[in-house]
């Protein structure tokens, strides 16, 4: 099975029509590559005795969106929560393998996930804004850093709120409840909060599902600004939105495990989204992306 | 970058302040239950001496007309909660279950439906010592004390708790099984007792059973419309009769030694009562939860 | 037939109202001297011993409540949170008359009768009541919202001060008004225990007084007719007072569920 991850061996049947893919900006394999941020190997989820996912094997660079599909039950969400440990809030989950951060092992003995989590942020699926105001939204992560001189504060808040491009439209109101803010604003007004901790990487748990076509384009044109500073993970089961954004992808597949009778998600590969989309190295790729199965 | 991948636990006054705060949460735990535990000590220990000495006498005997005098007897005060328990849930639960179908499938947007709701609403919150008078003033100044007098008092109680159950479990019954009852030409009242009632009938019992365990331990309402009787009094609409909740009453506030063990005797038959309907309650929760 | 048993006891209970006001004019409400022996009824003390027991009450059981609500749906391990839940639900249904007769003869010994005694023990009371409606209150909090706030590197309680408590606080507010509102009806426990005073009116928490509830369950034995007609008037008033607690409770309750409403949708 792990040869499937590195290997790019198999031959390639006729080509059914393709999704068409712009040039990424910036092709990450330009050049001197990034830093790798993540460095993944071999990682395994468990959730009591049920192995969720397996054999994922996977580097992400500095400064790169990197967007991982696949079909519902793969497992890419559960990846994606291992990368700041938001598994650890789900009783009976297990990880092994290797996660490790700039080196050091996520997972180690030593390390604190309060502290991985301020430097790794994450958005989810639902806009999740708190009942409080817009500018307490964005407040509460500097506050809870010790940060509560008022100036400061509304510099942040200033500054995260631009960032997120909802700046000029909630300058008037940000003493207002952010529950009468709409859906998409409510997506960027979390992204501007977890921006305001000044993270080094965002992961986005399917960002866009809960937001219409409009409101979703903003949130992608928000995420190609973001990439000059942070570092992105994107979940989308959303193909079309994995080749509009990242620079690299990873495609996850489950299989049935005979032995179990359960369905175990694994990473089939991982590669420039130019690639994935026009000439995957495997077959499950192919099929997925033209849409024989999925 | 160093400053970067340090990802060690900082000993802050975050942490602390964490630490202090969940403390402080768990104490209030310990708080709570340090006294409920100890009530819950008092009644076994102390009762389950008067309740087990001479078994099963304490369930079977009557009450000691003079109250100084030792000896078991509350077995006319277990029967008159029986009685009045059993009369109001035979008037409150087919009226509030019936009520609340009436409020949730047949009307159940209409002004008359929102006033009703309102009423019951504010029945909820009604004394129970006001209930009690009102069952005095309406019902004992004419036909004197009786069980049945308890029972009506009891069944006021219970009613808009029987109602406000009910309805939120019909509430809970998805649409979809309404309508497609309906698409299939099934008329509203075969559509309510073939398919509603059956998908919300755990629930509905053990919402009943609560508001029964919550009545049998009403004392205030019994006071005025039972009366204090200390032999056995079978009938449920004639003469005056007891109640475990009126004799513990009577007797706390007794000087005698012998006297304040019946009540301990009788609280602690009176908290096993409720518990066992509790749990049938719980029984009943669990297995909706376990068909759902 | 549900609007006809509920418009009767409405009815009647203000029928028998109009009487008795008639009868005793406003200085049932405004003055202190209650002597069934010289006609005269002011029930004031009464009151004042009602809302004072029941405000040391909520004094006590609201940060305890809060506290276990909060530990048993957001800290106990997952483990113990059903156990606990139904542990405290278990609680709720002790009758009142037993909480009364561990006051007088557990603790009266010690602490005497007095409105400390009968607020202790009305705290006790209600203290699995405020828990189980703020629980109930406290886990709507989506999961989404604490799941944010820990992703921001909030600690434990970070996420229970950012994320949940301005969740519930509404609801809370609600359920402390309704443990009020039960606390005052409270009858028998405090009525066991409060050392039934004549005509005091003093923030003493230490002294012997009376309340409303606990007037009419002592007194209603040996009462003649314009006496029990004094003791029906202070059930009107406590109805009313009740009721208010519990309509303002209700709507309290109804505005903040109505508000996390709006925002999820």
């Amino acid at each position: 099975m792990e040869d499937n991850i590195r290997m790019s061996a198999e031959s390639t049947p006729p080509k059914p029509p393709r999704l068409t893919v712009p040039a990424p900006d910036q092709p990450a394999t330009s050049a001197e590559p990034a830093p790798v941020v993540f460095d993944l190997d071999g990682l395994e989820v468990f959730y009591g005795a049920f192995r969720a996912v397996r054999d994922v094997t996977l580097q992400i660079r500095r400064k790169e969106i990197m967007a991982f599909i696949g079909p519902s039950g793969c497992g890419k969400t559960t990846v994606l929560r291992c990368l700041n440990r938001m598994n650890d809030l789900v009783p009976g989950a297990r990880v092994g393998g290797k996660v490790s951060y700039h080196g050091v092992q996520l997972y180690g003995p030593d390390v604190s996930a309060t502290e991985v989590r301020r430097r790794i942020g994450m958005v989810f699926q639902k806009p999740n804004p708190f009942p409080k105001s817009i500018y307490d939204n964005i407040a509460f992560g500097p506050r809870i850093n010790g940060i509560h001189d008022r100036s400061k504060l509304d510099e942040i808040v200033e500054k995260s709120l631009r960032a997120a491009a909802l700046w000029d439209e909630v300058k008037d109101r940000l003493k207002h409840s952010a529950a009468g803010m709409s859906g998409g604003q409510q997506q960027r007004l979390c992204i501007a909060r977890t921006i305001a901790v000044e993270p080094e990487v965002v992961l986005m748990d399917e960002p866009c599902s809960a937001l219409d076509p409009i409101a979703t384009a903003r949130v992608e044109e928000l995420m190609r600004e973001l990439k000059n500073k942070y570092t992105i993970v994107i979940v989308t089961h959303n193909m079309q939105q994995a080749a509009r954004v990242s620079d690299r992808t990873a495609f996850f597949t489950a299989e049935l495990d005979s032995k179990t009778d359960q369905r175990t998600g694994l990473l089939v590969e991982a590669d420039a989204t130019a690639k994935i989309f026009s000439n995957p190295s495997d077959e499950r790729t192919e099929n997925y992306i033209t849409g024989r199965f999925g | 970058m160093n400053e970067l991948v340090d990802l060690r636990p900082r000993p802050s006054w975050r942490t602390k302040k964490n630490n202090i705060m969940l403390g402080v949460l768990g104490l209030a735990v310990l708080v709570v239950a340090l006294p409920l535990l100890m009530i819950v000590w008092a009644v076994v220990s102390r009762g389950a001496g008067v309740v087990f000495h001479d078994f099963p006498k304490f369930f079977t005997e009557t009450i000691p007309v003079v109250s100084r005098r030792a000896g078991p007897g509350m077995g006319p005060a277990i029967l008159g909660t029986l009685l009045s328990t059993g009369g109001a849930t035979l008037i409150a639960v087919p009226l509030g279950i019936l009520g609340a179908i009436y409020l949730n499938e047949y009307d159940s947007s209409s002004k008359f439906a929102k006033i009703v709701r309102f009423m019951t609403m504010v029945m909820t919150g009604v004394p129970s010592i006001v209930m009690g008078l009102f069952i005095y003033i309406t019902w004992t100044i004419h036909f004197g004390y009786s069980a049945f007098g308890g029972a009506l008092a009891l069944a006021c109680l219970m009613l808009p708790v029987v109602i406000g159950s009910t309805e939120q479990m019909l509430r809970l019954v998805p649409n979809q099984l309404r309508e497609a009852a309906f698409a299939l030409g099934a008329t509203r009242s075969r559509v309510v007792l073939t398919v509603v009632l059956p998908a919300a009938l755990p629930g509905i019992v053990s919402g009943a059973l609560l508001a029964i365990a919550r009545a049998a331990g009403e004392t205030a309402p019994l006071l005025f419309a039972v009366g204090a009787a200390t032999a056995y009094n079978p009938n449920l609409f004639e003469g005056a009769n007891t109640a475990l909740s009126v004799q513990i009453f009577g007797n706390a506030t007794s000087s005698f030694v012998a006297a304040q063990d019946r009540a301990w005797g009788a609280a602690l038959t009176l908290v096993l009562l409720t518990f066992i309907v509790t749990l049938t309650a719980r029984l009943f929760t669990a297995r909706l939860a376990a068909k759902g | 037939m549900v609007l006809l048993v509920l418009g009767m006891i409405a009815l009647v209970m203000t029928n028998r109202a109009g009487p008795v006001f008639k009868a005793m004019g406003f200085d049932f409400l405004t003055t202190t001297r209650w002597s069934p022996a010289d006609a005269l009824y002011g029930a004031l003390p009464f009151l004042w011993g009602t809302l004072y027991t029941s405000l040391i009450a909520i004094a006590i059981a609201l940060p305890v409540s809060l506290g276990v609500a909060m530990f048993v749906t957001q800290v106990a391990p997952m483990k113990w949170r059903r156990p606990l839940i139904y542990v405290l639900d278990l609680l709720a249904v002790i009758p009142s008359v037993v909480f009364g007769l561990w006051g007088i003869l557990v603790l009266g010994p010690h602490l005497g009768r007095s409105f400390l005694t009968a607020g202790i023990i009305l705290a006790i009371m209600i203290t699995p009541i405020i828990t189980s409606l703020s629980r109930e209150v406290i886990e709507t909090t989506p999961k989404g919202e604490k799941e944010a706030a820990l992703a921001l590197g909030a600690t434990h309680w970070e996420m229970i001060w950012g994320a949940v408590w301005p969740h519930s606080k509404g609801g809370v507010v609600g359920a402390v008004m309704l443990g009020l509102g039960r606390a005052m009806g409270e009858t028998i426990a405090a009525a066991l225990v409060i050392g039934s005073a004549l005509g005091q009116i003093t923030v003493n928490i230490m002294a012997p007084g009376n309340s409303m509830p606990a007037v009419i369950a002592n007194e209603w034995g040996e009462a003649d007719a314009l006496h029990k007609s004094a003791l029906i008037a202070l059930a009107v008033v406590l109805f009313v007072i009740t009721i208010a607690v519990n309509l303002v409770a209700t709507s309290i309750v109804r505005r903040s569920m109505a508000r996390n409403r709006g925002k999820s949708s």
